[in-house]
């Protein structure tokens, strides 16, 4: 798959598997899937002012039958962390795409600490943590997470990382 | 000893109602709707008055969830009526959800803010509303198309209207007294037994 294909096919991917709620604070990482969610009638597109509303979002979709997904930048899995707990207590499906900063090729010193935190920090709510480095993978990785959210009843999260998407340019 | 001033813009006048007569009283009759109650007050006197309802999620934990959980499930199950009870702590430590909630406007949801002024399950501490801080004013800059404030007996029959027709998202700032939450003496709410006994109840 080449390099700007993958985020078309995750849409389809996510639309395929019934996500009817896509939640997200504003990353470049992310702009295809929020695009394409703001132009289908089908789903709820929902901006968030801080990411640990969508967290808390995913688990009223899931108390209504519905399945939700958030959207988020590296730097945001930090202001999820206590939100979590709900999650991980209430053992709701979760799933999340997080675009990496603060790794491989960063160029903003502000983004080191929550980057390299997000694995660490994500592992220790109890959230599993799979890696896209390549296109070729991403959509292995995200129809797995699928699975193991939706139909295990685990929290996933896929680290669409740096080496995949670039590294922001100055 | 450094104390903290009341606000010069603090007009609201002084909170009269019990919150254990004025949230039974305005909810009325629990199960014609699918309810969240933020953590601590809500969730017990909620869990208290619905004898612990199937249609209700009761958060321990979390703080700052309930109304963002109300809006997924208000997004999701859009003939429903959706009641989310939270304290004016818990609004406040996520008041950020009430822009988000208004963008997305689901007329099938009404947020109840339980204002007693205080953080009651860590010593009584002023909150924000407390020293003046107008949560009703933020939820109308919010864009939220009704918002009304209960500051006596008498503004109960519109609250009350509000909560069973709507007209739209609403925002209700029930006004209340210091004192302690009407609690049935259960010890605690298991998350993810909430959730499997709501999930059953409302989809089988």
């Amino acid at each position: 798959m080449t390099n700007d294909a993958w985020p078309d096919a995750v849409y389809d991917l996510l639309r395929a598997n019934r996500v009817t709620q896509i939640c997200y604070v504003p990353d470049a990482g992310h702009k295809v899937l929020i695009d394409r969610s703001l132009a289908d009638p089908d789903v709820h597109s929902v901006p968030l002012t801080t990411e640990e509303e969508g967290v808390a979002m995913v688990a009223g979709a899931d108390l209504g039958g519905q399945r939700a997904v958030l959207l988020m930048q590296s730097s945001g899995v930090g202001n999820c962390i206590n939100m979590l707990s709900l999650t991980q207590g209430g053992r709701f499906p979760f799933l999340t795409l997080v675009s990496m900063r603060g790794e491989f090729g960063e160029g903003n010193p502000w983004q080191f600490a929550m980057g390299q935190a997000v694995e660490p920090v994500l592992k220790a709510m109890g959230v599993i943590v799979l890696r896209a480095e390549q296109p070729s993978e991403v959509i292995p990785a995200v129809s797995a997470a699928i699975t193991m959210a939706f139909q295990s009843g685990q929290q996933v999260a896929v680290l669409l990382t740096q080496r995949l998407i670039g590294a922001k340019k100055f | 000893m450094a104390k903290l001033s009341k606000l010069q813009t603090a007009t609201l006048p002084d909170a009269v109602l019990d919150r254990r007569q004025a949230v039974p009283a305005l909810i009325e009759r629990p199960g014609d709707f699918l309810m969240v109650a933020g953590l601590a007050g809500t969730a017990w006197e909620l869990s208290a008055l619905t004898h612990e309802s199937p249609s209700l999620f009761g958060l321990g934990g979390a703080m700052g969830a309930a109304p963002m959980m109300a809006l997924g499930l208000a997004l999701a199950q859009p003939k429903r009526r959706v009641l989310v009870a939270t304290g004016d702590g818990e609004l406040l430590m996520n008041v950020g959800a009430l822009a988000t909630i208004a963008l997305q406007n689901p007329p099938n949801l009404t947020i109840i803010c339980v204002d007693n002024g205080h953080y009651g399950e860590t010593g009584n501490q002023d909150s924000h509303t407390g020293l003046g801080v107008r949560l009703d004013v933020i939820a109308a800059g919010c864009g939220f198309p009704v918002v009304h404030v209960i500051n006596t007996e008498a503004d109960m029959a519109e609250g009350r209207r509000l909560v069973r027709e709507g007209g739209g998202l609403s925002f209700i700032l029930l006004r209340v007294t210091e004192g302690p939450a009407t609690h049935d003496g259960k010890k605690n709410l298991v998350p993810h037994i909430e959730r499997d006994r709501f999930r059953a109840a409302l989809l089988g």
